[in-house]
């Protein structure tokens, strides 16, 4: 394990992972671990996984936002209000560009809210806490208002490829396609690091080391593909499909897969995407400087106000991204989306390692944080567990893991 | 007389006759902060010349800190003013500073405690690739070549600064100040957590960056050390400025009797805080 250098906690997590999935597949007699669920849950997990990326920058940096949830709601009206009333008008029914203006439009109206939060937060020293609670009622109160309450259906159809389901999956062989263009990423960005250390006559990991975590990395990849790929579609829309393209229907079906869904994709972009800024830019850096000793992150110049309001908006632009998601994927738009999503996020950032106190989180950790809940959830939803007892169990999950995190930490000193 | 003649009158000689006389590298003039109803620093006057060592010398809470870090751009004067190289300067942030070519090893160390000895050196002055990615390698050695410089021993580069030993980190915030040429070095207590050995690194580095021009400001409770490296003293006292004077006109006792009781000896130049005797 040392030699590996990887995160003991990040493997916990997965073996924490692993545990909480084949118990449920033992309790549900083998109905958890079947291609259909694990794509549901990789759909499902994608919303609050996109914010709770968000979150874990801004919990590095000693804040928190409230107002996630609430923003996914506003948004996601506003986003349903210009596809189903506002574009129509303007380019027609279902015009090509009316998803792509929808979705630019959430993401740049959930930027510019956060940026206003974090202006606030960041030049008028207003603690997140209050600027958010406020966000959280504002904006909810406002997701209402758009349409007096009304909700807005039905999305324009490639918006609805967003969401998921039969229109939002890629098929096989793009996905297999993705999933190769994955690893070869994986292998030359390990082997460009490494040569860069040894260039440099630093230490590295053991050759074997190195191989053994590649071909995990890569299995993993690949082992999620197939696992997309093994989830037919419906043999009605099937049918619909061949018979569209030509080919004829016979007798024993035709296996048409789903592949990766859109939202999942868009999802790991974001968790890539994120993991690189936070890691490797030099924004990232100041975000865990000011996290770690703001003052000194201010005497060593880092512009720390200008920091803390664009982690904001970067919040906000991942709510508006998973409002799309979100209103893709329900079809509609309404007032009361994304209620209680901001719990969930920071709760998947805080099950994913990021310390409340500041300075200490990584993306990949409140990204599995986030499965973790939703296999919870959807583990429950499954054996017939009801809602009140679901809260329960999440709960002291929550709490559970932090207890964990912190016993582990402090056993490590 | 006012401090500004007495920053006159302590040029080094030699500079009088044809030749105008060298221009002080810093002048921070009639200082003012007060904090609250607490005046920590009122009215101070001190200078530095290039390649001079000026030591800053006063009791706990006489105000040496607050005064450096006006310079350094992390506190805001209620009044005086600041000037570099004879111009007035706009110091706001300590980004400003910096751009002065002022750097600060600042009492705290302000160290980002959970990143490692590498992103505090170049905290805020990363070095990017071609793509404007973090070039994590080069800054590594970068800070392995100015590390070894100021503790040969030092290996612990991959890990986070908490969990360096109190010397370990004061030497990662010398390095910060040292790597990126500074024309104007401040030290708060540089050697606080130091080892002897390390001590001894440190003032000869203080020597080495004189003979390249720099002025240093020095902070230090180590009086010995003071004599040893520093041209001039200004002693402080709550808040004011007792007095200024060369190394080689006054004796240890005399300063430490500017620095106790606040009286200022014959070979130095009195300040607004000086006792005043009968
Ligand atoms: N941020 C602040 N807020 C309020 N008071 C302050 C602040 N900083 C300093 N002071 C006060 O100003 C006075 C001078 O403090 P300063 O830190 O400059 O002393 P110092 O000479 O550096 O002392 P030491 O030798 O202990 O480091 C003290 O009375 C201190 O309490
Ligand atoms: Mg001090």
């Amino acid at each position: 394990m040392r030699q590996l250098e990887i995160d003991p906690r990040l493997v916990g997590m997965l073996a924490a992972l692993a545990v909480i999935w084949v118990g449920f597949d033992l309790l549900s007699g083998g109905a958890f671990l079947t291609p259909r669920n694990l794509w549901n849950l990789s759909v499902q997990t994608a919303s609050i996984g996109i914010m709770a990326c968000g979150m874990v920058l801004v919990i590095v940096t000693r804040n928190i936002d409230l107002s996630v949830g609430a923003i996914l709601g506003f948004v996601g009206m506003v986003v349903g209000v210009a596809q189903a009333r506002w574009l129509p008008e303007v380019l027609g029914l279902e015009h090509p560009a009316t998803a792509f203006i929808a979705v630019a439009l959430g993401i740049g109206v959930g930027g510019l809210i956060g940026l206003l939060q974090g202006g606030l937060i960041a030049y008028l020293g207003i603690p997140s806490f209050i600027v958010t609670l406020g966000g959280l009622l504002v904006w909810r109160g406002s997701a209402w208002w758009v349409t007096q309450g009304q909700t807005v259906a039905p999305m324009d159809g490639r918006f609805r490829m967003l969401g998921g389901g039969i229109q939002g999956a890629i098929g096989a062989n793009a996905s297999w396609i993705l999933g190769a263009l994955a690893c070869i990423a994986i292998i030359a960005g390990m082997a460009m690091l490494r040569r860069r250390r040894l260039a440099f006559g630093f230490p590295v990991r053991p050759g074997w080391a190195e191989g053994l975590l590649m071909g995990l990395s890569c299995m993993a990849v690949l082992g999620a593909v197939a696992v997309a790929n093994a989830y037919p579609i419906p043999a009605g829309v099937a049918r619909r499909m061949a018979e569209a393209q030509g080919i004829p229907w016979p007798e024993e079906g035709l296996f048409i897969a789903h592949g990766l869904a859109l939202p999942v994709i868009v999802a790991l972009g974001v968790g890539i995407a994120m993991t690189v800024l936070a890691t490797r830019t030099r924004f990232g850096r100041y975000v865990f400087a000011i996290g770690g000793n703001p003052e000194a992150a201010e005497l060593s110049g880092v512009n720390t106000r200008r920091t803390l309001m664009l982690v904001f908006g970067l919040m906000g632009a991942l709510a508006g991204l998973s409002a799309c998601i979100a209103t893709a994927r329900l079809n509609a738009a309404t007032n009361a989306a994304g209620t209680l999503d901001e719990l969930y996020v920071i709760a998947a950032a805080v099950i994913g390692g990021t310390s409340l106190a500041g300075g200490l989180g990584s993306v990949a950790g409140a990204m599995l944080g986030a499965l973790v809940m939703q296999s919870l959830q959807s583990g429950m939803v499954l054996l017939g567990v009801d809602t009140p007892l679901q809260n329960i169990v999440v709960g002291l999950v929550l709490v559970f893991a932090v207890w964990l995190d912190g016993a582990w930490r402090r056993r490590l000193k | 007389m006012t401090p500004r003649q007495a920053s006159d009158d302590r040029r080094p000689e030699g500079a009088g006759g044809l030749n105008p006389p060298p221009k002080p590298l810093v002048e921070m003039r009639d200082i003012s902060i007060a904090f609250g109803g607490i005046k920590a620093v009122d009215g101070v006057s001190v200078d530095l010349m290039p390649g001079e060592v000026v030591a800053l010398l006063g009791h706990n809470g006489a105000g040496k800190s607050t005064l450096i870090k006006i310079l350094s751009g992390a506190y805001r004067a209620d009044a005086g003013e600041i000037l570099v190289e004879g111009q007035p300067a706009e110091i706001h942030s300590p980004r400003d500073a910096k751009r002065y070519g002022i750097e600060t090893i600042y009492q705290t160390l302000a160290l980002a405690d959970n990143v490692d000895a590498a992103a505090n050196i170049f905290l805020g002055r990363e070095i990017t690739t071609r793509w404007g990615m973090l070039d994590d390698a080069t800054m590594e050695s970068e800070t392995r070549k100015v590390m070894a410089r100021l503790n040969p021993n030092f290996r612990r580069f991959k890990e986070p600064v908490r969990a360096l030993s109190g010397g370990q980190r004061q030497s990662v915030a010398i390095a910060r100040a040292i790597h990126f040429n500074a024309r104007i070095l401040i030290m708060d207590e540089p050697t606080a957590a130091l080892g002897p050995a390390e001590t001894a690194q440190v003032g000869e580095l203080v020597l080495q960056l004189k003979a390249q021009g720099i002025g240093i400001f020095l902070i230090s409770h180590d009086i010995h050390d003071v004599f040893e490296l520093a041209d001039r003293v200004s002693v402080m006292k709550n808040g004011r400025l007792v007095g200024s004077a060369r190394t080689a006109d006054v004796t240890k006792d005399e300063v430490l009797g500017m620095i106790i009781l606040g009286k200022c000896p014959e070979g130095a130049i009195p300040g607004p805080g000086a006792m005043v005797t009968g």
